[in-house]
């Protein structure tokens, strides 16, 4: 226990804790992303702009395809061929990520930055023990430590995620642990060099309801702790209402909406998000009611329509939304939307209010 | 066929389905532990649990896909299937083989015209190599459900019309379409040989979101114009809540509570249940906040060692003597609401 207590210490310094609550971790600023295709350019990420101050969770939700993991892909340094970031920037703690080096790039992954991925089955290497890999990822970053001290750390870490009879777990090797453990081990994992963002992606897609709300609430606990920022990609609007302190709404690599999580749930601007909140059935509903669908299919990224993306499903397009791209209208604090409909509130508004003078 | 609208369609009794293990004695995977339920003529039942609880194996069981081991199944009151029990506690709580009559069992392919089935992951469940054409129109030969070539293109180009789907997409192959599609594509077939009983086993799981509620709706059109009787077998509660007039929670191959599903919602009796519609996301911020959440502790145990008496006994916060010893019994406590626990009494 003692252990453990000192441990979150640690996490707490490792984040410079509340003084640096508020200032911006990490500035993305219109990155856009292409992957060059033999069939043709495919703009996954098309200028999408958000920031992310410490202490903060950010949900990203959007539907297979709409670039969400990609954006966060080129945060870390990810991308592969034939993926390549062509414009816009990435600040990070004020340094320029996209200008750093391989070596460099090694050397913020995992010490800064570190991802948690959907399926940790894929992540972990099965022929290695748990133990050995976290030391791995430790000692990857600091080669300093000793091997007796590495694995108390990694010891430590494992007891924070919550998993019992950690000596016997760092024997043993990711098949023989069931899904839920495998997660955890893979958050004891990105967390041991201490990193201020966490980028997870999906990390509770692939496990069942209960073991969901288990990750969810450690999640929880160690975001209190260690105050890093957690960007959190998911489809399930459940999970975001759950974790997020905001969110971003992506379809068709823009990012249509993005605000404060009850905004974006109780006052939602975009069609789009209107339409995913009416189209799912809630659990706590008292009766039957029919769902109301988002009709039509999502966008063929290779081909994708002029003006708004959402333009070809949303019940209440009008002429302008097939020819351009809306601008970002601020709808509320920190909370805008890219959608005609709300650039033309905004000139009704400020008509009515020229009239009144 | 009886008028009455609320007489059975399937009816399923103390089912057991065990997958023998390779180089083990004894029963092997326990899947499907003792298992009763009835379908109505034209309702939804539910089916939910965590992954490794046997919902499909239960689905598939009733539809003979899978050799069942014990138990009685009954559709449209003829029994196809009927046997004994093999497996017997000996003094010592061990599991021995024992001799019993061969199971009763009859020619499925009648059946399986009215029984039909809809996969989960659509694009694993459509042979790559026949056009979607070809898919659907080979469970109309099998059943011989035309007499000239121009009737079964016919009725090709109408079950694709039903489903959403235009008619020239029948030369098209499985890979040209996207998920949603594909899921429309395996609702066809299925519907090809007019069933009058689905069993859907996560039809909508490898959908998006937005998608999943267009094939929600279009599963509930067709329930309403062809009178089918759906199976609903998925893992996210909401969605079944919502598609079933009843639902049954199962835990580690047993049957833990069956109730109508707005009722299982406000009062759920077994604690596997609370604990289940707790862990759920509700996709509105102020009630997850102000909502208290039961978190369950460890993983499931394995099917092939089960814990002994109930079998939620390991991770229940209620836990008593008694429920490490004897196997609750599964009850009726209020009108069309069954649970199986000892602290109900």
């Amino acid at each position: 226990m003692e252990n453990v207590q000192q441990h979150d210490k640690k996490l707490h310094d490792s984040a410079h804790a509340q003084d640096a609550l508020g200032k911006n971790l990490l500035e993305v600023k219109d990155l856009q992303v292409s992957f060059f295709t033999p069939a043709g350019e495919v703009k996954a990420v098309g200028g999408i702009s958000y920031n992310l101050k410490y202490g903060e969770v950010m949900g990203i939700v959007g539907e297979s395809g709409s670039g969400k993991s990609v954006e966060a892909y080129s945060i870390i340094g990810l991308l592969q061929s034939p993926g390549k970031v062509i414009g816009g920037s990435i600040t990070f703690e004020g340094e320029d990520v996209l200008a750093k080096s391989k070596e460099e790039m090694i050397a913020f992954r995992g010490s800064k930055v570190a991802m948690i991925f959907q399926n940790p089955m894929t992540c972990l290497n099965p022929v290695y023990t748990i133990g050995n890999q976290l030391i791995e990822a430790l000692k990857a970053h600091d080669k300093e430590v000793s091997k007796e001290e590495a694995a108390k750390r990694a010891m430590e870490m494992l007891e924070l995620v919550g998993i019992n009879n950690v000596e016997k777990r760092m024997k043993q090797y990711p098949h023989e642990l069931s899904g839920g453990m495998r997660q955890r081990v893979m958050i004891a994992m990105g967390l041991i060099c201490h990193p201020q963002l966490l980028i997870a992606d999906e990390p509770t897609t692939a496990l069942d309801v209960t073991i969901q709300a288990q990750i969810l609430e450690l999640m929880k606990q160690i975001q209190k702790k260690t105050h890093m920022g957690i960007i959190f990609i998911t489809h399930n609007l459940g999970v975001v209402a759950e974790i997020c302190d905001k969110v971003s709404v992506m379809y068709a690599g823009k990012m249509v909406e993005q605000g404060p999580v009850d905004d974006i749930f109780y006052q939602p601007s975009h069609p789009y998000t209107e339409g995913l909140l009416r189209s799912m059935p809630r659990v706590d509903a008292e009766s039957y009611e029919r769902l109301i669908p988002i009709e039509g299919t999502p966008v063929d990224m290779l081909n994708p329509p002029e003006g708004c993306p959402f333009a070809p499903r949303c019940e209440k397009a009008m002429k302008i939304c097939l020819q351009k791209m809306p601008p970002y209208v601020e709808v509320g604090e920190g909370h805008r939307s890219a959608c005609w409909l709300r650039v033309q509130e905004q000139l009704n508004k400020k008509k009515e209010a020229g009239g009144h003078e | 066929m009886s008028e009455n609208k609320n007489d059975i369609l399937v009816q399923v009794d103390h089912l057991k389905k065990y997958f023998p293990v390779k180089g083990l004695k004894g029963p092997g995977v326990q899947a499907v532990e003792d298992v009763s339920l009835f379908i109505r003529r034209g309702e939804t039942l539910g089916l939910v649990g965590e992954s490794g609880c046997g919902k499909t194996t239960l689905g598939r069981t009733i539809l003979q896909l899978h050799n069942p081991t014990s138990g009685k199944i009954v559709y449209d009151g003829e029994t196809i299937f009927e046997g004994e029990d093999p497996w017997q506690a000996d003094g010592e709580g061990r599991m021995v083989h024992v001799k019993v009559p061969k199971p009763q069992q009859v020619n499925m392919l009648p059946y399986r015209r009215k029984m039909q089935i809809i996969f989960q992951d659509p694009s694993a469940s459509l042979d790559p190599r026949m056009t979607v054409g070809e898919i659907i129109g080979e469970a109309l030969d099998i059943h011989k459900l035309w007499t000239s070539k121009a009737e079964r293109t016919e009725r090709i180009k109408e079950l694709l019309g039903h489903v959403g789907l235009n008619t020239e997409h029948a030369n098209r192959y499985p890979h040209e379409f996207s998920g949603g599609q594909q899921q429309r594509v395996g609702i066809a077939r299925a519907l090809a040989v007019r069933p009058e009983f689905i069993v859907c086993d996560e039809p909508i799981s490898a959908l998006d979101v937005s998608i999943q509620s267009q094939v929600v709706n279009m599963l509930e059109d067709m329930q309403q114009e062809m009178g089918l009787t759906y199976l609903f077998i998925a893992h996210d509660l909401s969605v079944v809540r919502h598609i079933s007039s009843r639902i049954g929670v199962m835990y580690l191959g047993t049957m833990v509570e069956l109730a109508e599903s707005y009722e299982l919602n406000r009062e759920p009796l077994h604690p596997y249940t609370k604990t289940l519609l707790s862990a759920v996301p509700v996709p509105d911020p102020e009630v997850s906040r102000s909502r208290q959440r039961i978190v369950l502790e460890g993983d499931i145990p394995s099917p092939m060692n089960p814990p002994t008496g109930c079998r939620f006994h390991t991770r229940c916060p209620y836990a008593t003597e008694k429920c490490k010893q004897a196997v609750p019994e599964f009850k009726e406590y209020g009108p069309d609401h069954w649970a199986a626990c000892h602290l109900l009494g």
